[in-house]
Order: structure tokens, then sequence, then C-alpha cells
């Protein structure tokens, strides 16, 4: 699957879409295909301070539970009111419908800090090579 | 025509049912002997408190059927008394059955925990032997017989640390952890109030003398160490821990889990140990019956006898025992009345039935992990070559190349009649295959699984996609883990028609024989 | 040794495979100054008809021949043999956790039916496989309380089980979950006075025990209505589950922590037992310990498979919702087999025989002079009564009459120090009954 070019991506396989003062997010199709088939999913209400760099929910499959930590900080206007029914969602388009939290920015230029589209791509491969070391 | 009928055969136990689907009102299978004293009326003393209807879609079944319900069920699972179970850390030994017989002898399974200590003397000395049987092998001063299970006996010497730094001034706030132990482990020491830090391992697999020595500070109380480890390897170097440990006030907790590679033949006491538990379900042969119950003492040095869990079982005038709750400095009660006292005492029948031959099992313990490791080394990637105690750790490494895992080697390894081993742990090898035989599988048995074993490894090079959909033997196939945690269907309820079973076609019809009358 | 499935030259043939000289040679990684030279100082090795004969022999030495009226959290039921039968097979006994479910179905579908009965017999919508027992499934059920209201305080009736509270205390110590007692009032109920001025909204759980220590039945309903109103959930600990059978449930409540002892375990010198932990659906997540599921196969076949493991140790590790790993399977297979035998009409009918011999010992007790009734709730089959002495006296007397006394209540509430708890079940007969009965009058009539 390729990574949206103007998304920006973190260590922890998170994506944010960054529009003006708002912001989408997300887990990415690495991370959905690492965790397996995604059973439940728990995101925080509307209103919710994330800061970035912290958790602030978490992604659940049969094996594991993954903590999402939130690329950038503001506030939660959204959470993603179809992963409660379809939490397969996030496997089947990672970066779109599969969205988890939609916010507002505090600090709208902090997200140009993250890797972009090919600098994630790269860090992945490397990951990869890791595991089969 | 000769019509057929089919005796039942033994295909009919493969759809029983659920025992609420077998209920018709009006069926009993349990009769008790009539009132002796006035009838009372319950509606009148107890008001609205009466539940007035009985419980709803309660079982209503006879005597037989519970004994066919129940046995048709237990033939669906696999048991230490069909076979090996070489799960690794788990000890699956044989259960003795003279166990099961000393306790539910009368007078022994009968007892009440608060009846009078005077009468409960017979109880007060099994427990007696069996702190000194266990003192005796782990090297250590003092033992609470208290704790329910290993998790609760991790917690219960958690808190013996804490109370122990508490003293001392300063609980401290770190417990160190290798990144191979089980997860009760962190998931304890968080309960206990401890922050968790990662230990790492060597390329050896043991832990990292140079990392451990740069972890320890006065913040940290206590490391948890497994000895053997979960790789089933010898901590070599557990003197220099302890000793690296001490010299910062720290202490050493080791996880007894893997105590069938010791008993007999060396004890934690001797070696730096501060306080450990002892899981009776595995070393000490008490049964597993599904998942419990189990015990989880924890012996300690003489420093932390003050902290110990109430009741303290202490010698009074004249020999008598007793129980002693007043103790200032105790960590309270981690359960009400005392150990699982019927766990107990099957540990001492163990005990007692091996006496100082103990140590024979735990070198048949360690012979057979020995055998079976030297005999798949070459089929099975090896990923640490130290010496193997009682259970050795592959990977599938090898198998992976064609896409086989070691889930997938383990359910074909039910193909061949056996349960798995331990698989995807230690979290340290990826793809770890955990293979623990124990003492109890005779040089056949462990033939039997070598063979299982390599002709599976055969598979995996020449026909994947077989291993990959295994099992296939069985009633019941690879089961939709998925759609069970995302719609959890966690009960069965009354006119829940859609939840039965869809091949209920094995019921046949008999029809009226065309044979001739005599 | 009869569990070792090996001969001599068996063990050399595998010795020489591996290419070891001799067994030591396998024990070459424990350092030299720590491998023992000589055999540990055990007793034994006993045959296993010594083994017989020493437990048959600390059998002679406890309380054989006593009748006993003894209840506080542990209860002696009639059981049936039909659940050691279905018990001592092997494919039960000797199985493991069934985290292979496809050769774990019987234990799989046995837990499901386990679940299933813990739900209709508390009126709660899920319930766990098991935890250790009552003691520790309570405090479990506050520390569930804690994590869904993220809240850090907690209110006990003290008419909850003493051992119960000990635990919790214990557990809360290092946890910085503050605990707070609430009194019980003259009816041995709790002082819902007392409830009204402590609760305030930053208080998880208020735990309430029915019947409660003294077998009085609490009223939840009017206590729910405090807790919710800010907030807090409603924790009811059952130590005597067969008043379920004669009850109405607990459905008031948010979280029910209950000890299943009475379903077909035996006393045992206290354990092993059996907790259990139910509540509503939308909790689930947040409660310990193993759930089974129902679920398909491939071939559309209905099977059962452990769920929701994600909560567990071995997955989520320092995050876990507790540390439990094993549970008491065993335990509740008793349960569930007891309960199936019992069935509808059994189990009403035993708590109706306990019931009523209870309250015929009240009737007669009563009519010694002196002796009352300490609290005025209904009760099931235990209740408090205050003798003009001392119970230890009246107990001490007991015992020559071959009776294990009440449960002294001034051992764990100084202020109730001449009173006593009286347990009377099914198993006591009418005989029994009046001989304790007679044996109190005979206790206080000794001059003293």
């Amino acid at each position: 699957m390729a990574y949206p070019t103007n998304y920006r991506y973190t260590k922890e396989h998170e994506w944010i879409d960054a529009q003006g003062t708002s912001a989408t997010i997300g887990i990415t199709d690495y991370a959905q295909s690492e965790l397996g088939d995604v059973v439940f999913v728990e995101m925080p209400a509307a209103g919710t301070q994330l800061t970035a760099g912290k958790t602030f929910g978490t992604v659940e499959s049969v094996k594991a539970v993954s903590e999402i930590y939130s690329p950038a900080t503001g506030k939660v206007t959204e959470a993603n009111p179809a992963l409660q029914a379809k939490p397969e969602t996030i496997n089947e388009d990672p970066h779109g419908a599969g969205w988890l939290v939609k916010i507002t920015l505090a600090n709208p230029g902090e997200v140009s800090g993250l890797m972009d589209a090919a600098a994630y791509e790269a860090y992945i491969e490397e990951k990869k090579k890791e595991a089969s070391a | 025509m000769e019509a057929k009928i089919k005796k039942a055969t033994r295909h009919v136990n493969q759809n029983e049912g659920l025992i609420f689907e077998k209920s018709s009102p009006g069926k009993r299978a349990f009769e008790l002997p009539l009132l002796d004293v006035p009838g009372g009326d319950p509606g009148k003393s107890l008001g609205s408190a009466y539940r007035a209807e009985g419980v709803p879609g309660f079982p209503e079944v006879s005597e037989i059927e519970v004994i066919r319900h129940f046995t048709r069920l237990s033939t669906w699972n696999y048991a230490i008394d069909l076979g090996m179970y070489p799960l690794g850390s788990c000890t699956m030994k044989y259960n003795p059955r003279v166990n099961e017989h000393v306790a539910r002898l009368a007078g022994i399974a009968t007892e009440h925990p608060c009846q009078p200590q005077e009468l409960s003397q017979g109880c007060l000395k099994i427990l007696s032997l069996l702190e000194k049987c266990l003192l005796e092998i782990t090297g250590m001063d003092v033992i609470t017989l208290q704790p329910a299970a290993g998790a609760q006996g991790e917690l219960t010497g958690l808190l013996l640390i804490r109370a122990h730094h508490k003293r001392n001034g300063n609980p401290r706030k770190k417990v160190l952890i290798p990144d191979s132990a089980h997860g009760t482990n962190p998931a304890t020491a968080v309960i206990a109030g401890y922050e968790v830090q990662n230990i790492k391992s060597d390329a050896n697999g043991q832990v990292d003398l140079a990392h451990l020595r740069e972890q320890v500070d006065g913040t940290v109380a206590a490391l948890m160490l497994t000895n053997p480890s979960t790789l089933g390897i010898f901590e070599q170097q557990i003197p220099e821990i302890a000793e690296i440990l001490h010299a910062k006030g720290a202490l050493l907790y080791m996880d007894g889990a893997n105590m069938n590679a010791l008993a007999g033949v060396t004890r934690p006491g001797d070696m730096g140990v501060d306080v450990m538990h002892l899981n009776l379900h595995k070393t000490f042969s008490t049964p597993h019956g599904g998942g419990g119950p189990g015990a989880g003492p924890v012996a300690m040095k003489r420093s932390l006898e003050p902290f110990l869990p109430v009741p303290v079982l202490v010698e009074k005038d004249g020999g008598r025992l007793g129980l002693d709750y007043q103790r200032k400095e105790s960590i309270g009660q981690v359960r009400a009345f005392g150990g699982n006292f019927g766990v107990l005492v099957r540990a001492l029948a163990y005990i007692l039935a091996y006496g100082p031959g103990i140590r024979q099992a735990t070198e048949d313990a360690v012979l057979n992990a020995n055998y079976i490791r030297k005999h798949l080394e070459g089929a099975f990637d090896l990923p640490y070559t130290r010496p193997s105690m009682h259970e050795v750790v592959f990977s599938d490494a090898i198998q992976k190349r064609n896409g086989v895992n070691t889930m997938d080697i383990a359910k074909r390894l039910i193909d061949y009649g056996f349960h798995p081993y331990t698989t995807a742990f230690p979290l340290i090898v990826p793809g770890a295959l955990m293979i623990e035989p124990t003492e109890s599988e005779s040089k056949e048995e462990c033939d039997y699984f070598i063979d299982a074993m390599k002709s599976i490894a055969h598979e995996a090079a020449t026909n994947p996609e077989l291993v990959k959909t295994a099992p296939h033997s069985t009633r019941i196939r690879r089961l939709d883990e998925v759609g069970a945690a995302r719609k959890p269907i966690l009960r069965w309820k009354p006119g829940d028609s859609s939840q039965s079973d869809k091949t209920t076609t094995h019921k046949v019809k008999v029809t009226t024989p065309t044979v001739p009358t005599c | 040794m009869r569990y070792l499935p090996k001969s001599p030259a068996e063990r050399q043939e595998m010795l020489s495979a591996i290419g070891a000289k001799s067994i030591e040679e396998l024990f070459s990684s424990i350092p030299e100054a720590y491998r023992l030279k000589k055999p540990l100082n055990l007793p034994g090795p006993y045959s296993e008809t010594e083994v017989i004969r020493y437990f048959e022999a600390r059998g002679q030495e406890n309380s054989l021949g006593y009748s006993r009226f003894l209840g506080a959290g542990v209860y002696s039921h009639l059981r049936s043999v039909v659940t050691d039968t279905i018990l001592q097979r092997g494919e039960f006994l000797t199985s493991y956790t069934p985290y292979q479910a496809e050769i774990s179905q019987g234990t799989l579908q046995a837990i499901f039916e386990f679940q299933t009965l813990m739900c209709q017999l508390t009126g709660q919508e899920v319930a766990n496989a098991s935890m250790y027992d009552g003691s520790t499934a309570t405090t479990e059920a506050v520390l569930m309380a804690e994590r869904i209201t993220g809240r850090r305080r907690v209110l006990v009736a003290r008419s909850v089980h003493p051992e119960y509270r000990e635990v919790l205390r214990t557990y809360a110590r290092n946890s910085g979950l503050v605990v707070e007692e609430i009194a019980f009032g003259k009816a041995g109920t709790l002082d819902l006075e007392g409830l009204r001025s402590a609760i305030r909204d930053d208080v998880c759980a208020v735990v309430v025990q029915s019947p409660n220590f003294f077998g009085a039945i609490e009223d939840l309903h009017p206590i729910a209505e405090l807790a919710h109103k800010s907030g807090t959930l409603l924790v009811t600990a059952i130590a005597e589950a067969l008043s379920l059978g004669l009850l109405a449930p607990p459905s008031d409540a948010d979280i029910v922590a209950m000890e299943g002892q009475s379903f077909g375990l035996a006393p045992s010198f206290g354990g092993p037992f059996v907790g259990v932990i139910a509540s509503q659906e939308k909790f689930v997540r947040q409660m310990p310990g193993r759930l089974a599921g129902q679920t398909t196969d491939a071939n559309g076949h209905r099977g059962f498979v452990l769920t929701l493991a994600t909560r567990e140790q071995h997955i989520r590790r320092e995050k876990a919702t507790s540390n439990i790993c094993t549970n008491q399977a065993l335990c509740a297979l008793a349960a569930t087999v007891h309960l199936s035998l019992l069935g509808k009409e059994g189990i009403r009918e035993m708590g109706t025989q306990n019931l009523a011999k209870a309250e015929f010992t009240l009737g007669e007790l009563e009519k010694i002079p002196g002796v009352r009734r300490s609290f005025s709730a209904p009760f099931f089959n235990e209740f408090a009564v205050e003798f003009p002495r001392s119970v230890k006296m009246v107990n001490a007397e007991l015992l020559k009459a071959k009776v294990v006394g009440p449960y002294v209540l001034g051992s764990a509430y100084p202020e109730l120090s001449k009173h006593a708890l009286v347990c009377v079940t099914e198993t006591t007969s009418r005989a029994e009954i009046e001989n304790f009965v007679s044996g109190v009058k005979a206790a206080l009539e000794v001059p003293l």
C-alpha cells in the first residue's frame, strides 16, 4: 500500500493529515499488518486534550494491544464512530476510512517536523531488515 | 431390505450440546434427605428478598444426563494421562492418584479453617511438615504457604521486599525484570506499586552483567530472576548477580517456576536468593485441572520473617501447633483462610513419595530435555547454544523460509497425537518453540515426539500447506478467535436457538426393520 | 521409583545418545560449589500405602466425630459423589489451561457453562471463568471499579467478612487506594446515614456483602441509589453462594464478587475454593480473569475459545488488568457439575432446608433465658445471637459435648464480645441441633 505523500508519520507508526488548524490521525498500514485483525478500539471523547508524544488510546487485536501516541498537541473534535461496529475498517483502509480521531491543532507548524512518506517508508524498510536479521 | 440401525458410536459425543440445551422442566439429578424440622415459609421470612420463581434457565436434567454430558465433554480434551504435554515452563508431569485420594479423606477434606486449633492439629502438622520439606529443598529459612498461585506468590514476595525497604526508610521505586521473563512478573511488579525496568539478555540469553551493574542503584528494590531462565538455561552468574544487588541494598527475587531443574541438585538459598516462590502445580505435581487451582508458597531468608502474611504457623508449649495472627509488621493477608490446603496436601504427598530420591526426578527431567534437544538440533534452529536444563527453546527460523511458523508447527503436532509445546514465548526468541518434557516421559514417548517433530520439519520443507492448515484430525478445526473477540458471546441465553450447533445431523432416524417376525 | 518410566539401561542409552558420560555432566552449568554433595534431608520415600497411612493418621487428629455450627465464609453442604467421578476423569484433572482450543473443548465448554450459571444466579450479564476465591475476587472487583471510574477511594461496609477486608487492605496499601469503612446499624446491616455522609464524587465503589458476615440480608436498592447518584459503583460480595438459590439476585450491583465454595467444594481447611466476578457487558474489557467465548471453526461448527485475552498478563505484561495466570478451573468444574446435579428444583429445595433449619435452631436457642438475636434483619442460614456469658466459655463447654460451636464475633468485632455467629445448613440433623442447644443451655447454667 502506498503511503500518502501529504501525510506525516511518526516512529510509533501513526500518520497525521494536517489541513490548516485541524488534522486527522490514524495508524499506518505497517502498524495494522503487524497487529493483525483489529477487534476493538478505545478512543478519547470529543474535547479531550492530546499531547504530542503521549498515548491517547488503544487499538486491540487478538494477540496484542497497541498504545497509540499522538503525533501532535491539540483537542479531539471527533472519534471515528464507524470503528465501534466495524473495527476491521482499520485493517481494510488504515489511511482512509480507518481514521481514529480528528483534532484541532494547538501548534499547526509542529507537524512538519515529522517524517514524510519517503522517510517513513525508509524507516519501515530498516525495521523489516532488523526483524529478519 | 435390511435397514441399518446405527448404534451410538464415538461420533455421538462429537456434538454434545450445552447442559442447558438438554434441560426440561421437572427433571432433577440430586435429591435431598427429607427435612427433619418444621418447614418454614420462605416468602414470609424473606419478604421481597425471596426469589419465588427459582433461577431462570438453570439446568433441569437427570443424573445419567449429567454423567454423560461431562463424560462426553472430557473426551474432547487432551491430558497428561493420555500422553506428553511438552509445554515449556509448565512442568506437565504425572499427577499421582494417591494425592487425589488423601486430599479427599474424611478428617482432611472436611475441616473448617475457623475451627478450634486444638481440633486441627492434624492439618497443622501437615502444614508444618510441608514447610520443613520446602525449606530443605530451597535452602531458605522461612516460608509462607498462603499464596493461591505463582502470581500471588510473586505479589507476596514483592510486598515482603517492599516492607523490608520501607522499614529501612525507603521503599524504593523500581524492579528490574529480564526481557525473557514470564508476563506475570511485570504485571505483579506494577500491582506491588513498583515501576518496571527491563534488563536485556546477552548473546547467550543470560542476564547481561555489565548492563545490570549500570542499572542497579539506590532506587532499585529488587531483580526478579527466573532460574533456569525461560530459555531453560542456568544463570551461571547468579552469585555475582546477588552480590551486585546486595552491594546496593537491593534484593534478589527468584521466580521458582523452573524448580524442576534444581530440586535435590542445588538450592537457590545457597546461591544468594533472598526470596522466591514455588509453583506447587508445576514442580510438585498438583494437577492443573484445566487451569487451576494452584499454590504459590513463598520462601525467604530470615531477615524478611517479620513481614510474613498472617496467620503464621507456630509451635506452642508442649509441641502443639498454632496459628499466630498477632504480627505487627505483617504485610497482611493475600487470601482469606490461609492457603489452598487441598493443594498443599497433594504436594506433601508427592514429596513423601520421593523423599531424598527427589533428585532422580530432576535428573530424569534434564535427561529427557537434553535427549530431545540432541535429536532435534539441525532440524530446528537453536538460537541459544548454552547447555539446556529441563527445557529447550528452538525457533522457527528454518521453517519460516517456507512461510511455516511456530504456531503452525504446534497445530500440526496435534495431528501426531501430542499437545503443542509453548509457542511464541519467551519473547526474546522470535518464533519460539519451548519444549519441556518433564521426567514423566519414557524414552519411548520421547522417541515418538522426536519422530513427530522431525516429520513436521520435513513437511514444512516439502509440503508447507499441510502444516499451515493443521490440525486436520480434530473434531474442531481452527477457531475464529477474531470473531470471538469482536462480538463476544460469553454465556448461553434461554430461547437462543441461533446458538445451537448447525451439524445436528448425526441423530440417526431409526426406521422399523423389515425383518421377518418369528 | 514408580512415577519414573525409565530403566537404568534406558538412562544409559539416552546419555550415550547425548554424548554424555554421566548425568552429572548435564548439570555442569551449575557452579561446582553449589551442587549438592549429599541427598536432601527429607522424610520418605513412602510407598503408596505409607502415604495413605500418614494422611489417615493426620485425619484422626482433627475434628472427626464433632458436629459443627460454623459458617463465617466457609460452608458445609451436601455434595454428590458424581461430582468427584467427573473431576477425577484424567481428561479434566490432568489437562492444562485451554490455550490450544482444538484439543481443550471439554474444558472450554464447561467454563462457558460455568459462566452462564454464574450469570443466571447473580442476574448479571457476564461472568468470568473464576478467580482464586471470594476474598481476592472482592479485591479485584474494587480494582476493576477503580479502573472504570478513575477514582481512588473505596467505602467498605464493616459487615463485610473481616478477612475479605484484610485482603483488600493488603492490596490497597501499595497502590494508593484509600479504604474507608462504613458502620453497621442495629439491624445488622449497612448504616445508610453513615454511607450518605461518607459518599463523595471521588469514591470508585461501595462494597457491601449480602448475606453479610453476620448472616443478615442487605437491602441493596437504597445503597445502589445513593452510590449511583455520585457516579460510584456498587460492588456486592457474596460468601454463601447457595443463598442465591432462594434470594433475589443482586441486580442492583454493578459488579458481583462471589465465593463459590458452597457449590460442590469441601471446606478443606480453607481451600482451594473458587471466586467469580460477574458484571455488565459494558465493563467486560475491564474484567480480570479468563473468559471463554463462543465462536465457530472453519467448518461452521460451534466451538469455544479463551477470548479478550489481551487484558491478561501474558500479552499486556505491565499494563495487564491483573497479574492472574492460574485460575481455579477444576473447582469451577466442580461447581458446574454440582449445580447441574442440583438443578432448578434442587437448589431451591436445598436453600429452603437451610432456612428452615436455621430458623428452627434460632427458635430453640431463644427459649434459653438470656439468649437473644443480635440483629433484626432477615437471614438465610446464618445469624448472630447474644449470650449472657462469653462465647469462648460456652464453646469450651460445647466441645465436651462434641460440638464445634459458633464463630466468636468478638475476635473480629470487639464491641460484639458476647455475640456468636451460628450457621446451620442442610447437613445438620435435628438431633445435632438439639444436642447443640442443650449444650448451650448447660454451658450457661454452669456455676461461675
